[in-house]
């Protein structure tokens, strides 16, 4: 199996890897049986996404995924990390192996899991701007 | 710390000794004749593939007339299991017994065999990773066709009572194949004294190259034809010899069991030192028993870790090792071996399987001790599944 340059680089120096105490937004998707766990949190001030982190067990595309899809919405509007597509991270990883795909899926899923949490936070329904999480790959 | 290479997957394959590549090579460009022509390049090539079948004969105890050549040790176990069956499906016997934790070279034949409408009985192995003899006395029915055992698990290592298998077998009239693959040259072995009425063996897990394997069959057992269309391997297994492939596994067998149990004890002590410098770290476990399995190979698992991100770790300190996590297998599910022994799948996905020989020295055990605690402490740093675990939280 192959993982591209950018791949193996995210998962050895991953991007972004922590908590964030008083974070705005919590998600986390998959489970410990299927070998996948993503964790993301989220600071958000203004309509910008200040600050993102990300705890995550899993192989090592699930960590790069995970790492890639917090550089691709640190610093951006909530618009763009809600229309942020595990096809973008893919993509900005040079591919990923076909069995490894479901990794992109589950690290957009925690992006938006994480956004749920922020509006439901805010006494916002979640589910007209988010949509469904899928929270297992 | 300087950054070291070290081989320890060698239950995945071995590097081809130099002993066995300066013997292979005046085969390729100088005796490079068909074994089946007449005039002396031919001849003297027939001479060394019957030379090199004496060496594996003897290396198990065997007549050189049992021992046929193959590609490898998935076709060994496919010809043998789907041979048998085959044969004794004409006696009206369609019954497999096999274990829950072959390798698949065995499962996926005897689920094909199911489709061809063989009934299959998988035996379980118990949380240490042994099969019990008395389940596959129990197993055994009159229509028993077959009761193919692996000698070594590929994982966790752990070496079978096949003499007493075999002897069940021997007594209720059943065949008995094993799939020795990881324990020929490690274990000794002697296929008459044990009972043995077919065995797998593979070139490339004991310093041969990839592509030569050998099945030994009993005489006195029938086995259908495996390919047809030339006389070799008597009539068996058509298509002209490997040689040079040939003469390498003789040489490698030849090595490989010689001083067997010396070298097993050197092994033993160094794994044995690598298994106590892992278990101190926390909440890690050994998988298979201590004691009767495979001298170079341990089997931990490393709880709230992932193994594939725990082998590229390793990778990029200069570790080659292996694991039964799911995402090194391409499927949602861990290591069948590891479920079977009981492990659960959050367990079972961080494993870690390294198979030393002896060519690994004190110092590289050191390295290794040195590197995977730091290892797993980055990825337990990183890991939600570890942060629940600490905080007593129940993991889903």
């Amino acid at each position: 199996m192959m993982y591209s340059e950018k791949v193996l680089d995210h998962f050895s120096n991953p991007r972004n890897v922590g908590e964030i105490e008083d974070a705005d937004g919590v998600g986390e998707v998959g489970n410990a049986k299927c070998g996948d766990i993503m964790k993301m949190y989220l600071k958000i001030d203004n309509g910008i996404i200040s600050d993102v982190k990300f705890k995550t067990y899993g192989c090592g595309a699930a960590v790069a995924t995970s790492s890639m899809a917090t550089e691709l919405i640190k610093g951006k509007p909530v618009s763009d990390a809600l229309s942020l597509t595990n096809k973008a991270v893919v993509e900005a990883l040079d591919g990923l192996p076909q069995v490894k795909l479901h990794c992109s899926v589950l690290a957009e899923q925690a992006i938006k899991s994480a956004l749920s949490d922020y509006y439901t936070r805010q006494g916002i329904d979640p589910l007209p701007i988010v949509g469904e999480i899928k929270d297992e790959d | 710390m300087e950054k070291r290479f070290i081989y320890a997957d060698n239950a995945a394959t071995t590097r081809v000794s130099d002993k066995v590549l300066e013997a292979m090579l005046p085969y390729f460009t100088k005796a490079y004749g068909n074994a089946s022509s007449i005039y002396r390049l031919g001849r003297d090539a027939q001479r060394d593939v019957e030379l090199a079948r004496q060496k594996v004969a003897a290396a198990i105890g065997a007549e050189p007339t049992e021992i046929y050549f193959t590609s490898c040790g998935s076709e060994s176990d496919n010809w043998a299991i789907k041979g048998i069956a085959e044969q004794q499906a004409l006696k009206g016997k369609r019954h497999i017994i096999t274990s829950v934790f072959e390798h698949h070279a065995v499962l996926h034949t005897c689920q094909y065999l199911e489709k061809k409408g063989f009934e299959v009985t998988y035996v379980p192995v118990n949380d240490k990773g042994f099969v019990d003899p008395a389940d596959i006395q129990r197993a055994i029915r009159r229509d028993t066709a077959l009761v193919t055992i692996m000698y070594a698990n590929n994982e966790i290592g752990t070496i079978q009572p096949i003499g007493e298998i075999a002897a069940v077998c021997r007594e209720m009239g059943v065949i008995f194949h094993t799939d020795a693959v990881q324990a020929v040259g490690h274990v000794e072995i002697d296929v008459k004294k044990q009972g043995i009425d077919l065995l797998s063996l593979s070139g490339h897990k004991i310093h041969a190259q990839k592509g030569i394997g050998a099945l030994y069959v009993r005489r006195g057992i029938t086995l259908p034809n495996f390919i047809h269309g030339g006389a070799q391997e008597r009539n068996k297994r058509a298509g002209t010899e490997n040689v040079p492939a040939i003469v390498g596994l003789g040489v490698a067998i030849e090595e490989a069991v010689k001083d067997i149990r010396g070298r097993s004890e050197r092994i033993t002590e160094k794994r044995n030192r690598l298994i106590d410098g892992i278990l101190k770290i926390p909440y890690t476990r050994l998988n298979g028993d201590r004691d009767k399995r495979l001298p170079g190979n341990l089997n931990i698992s490393v709880e709230g870790v992932e193994g594939e991100s725990l082998l590229l770790m390793l990778d990029m300190n200069g570790i080659c090792a292996s694991s039964g996590s799911a995402c090194t297998s391409g499927s949602l599910d861990p290591s069948h071996v590891l479920l079977s022994i009981g492990l659960k799948h959050e367990v079972a996905h961080g494993s870690l399987r390294l198979s030393i020989e002896e060519d690994i020295t004190d110092d590289d055990v050191d390295y290794i001790l040195e590197v995977i605690p730091k290892v797993v402490e980055r990825l337990r740093e990183m890991s939600p599944v570890w942060e629940k675990m600490m905080k007593g939280e129940e993991i889903v």
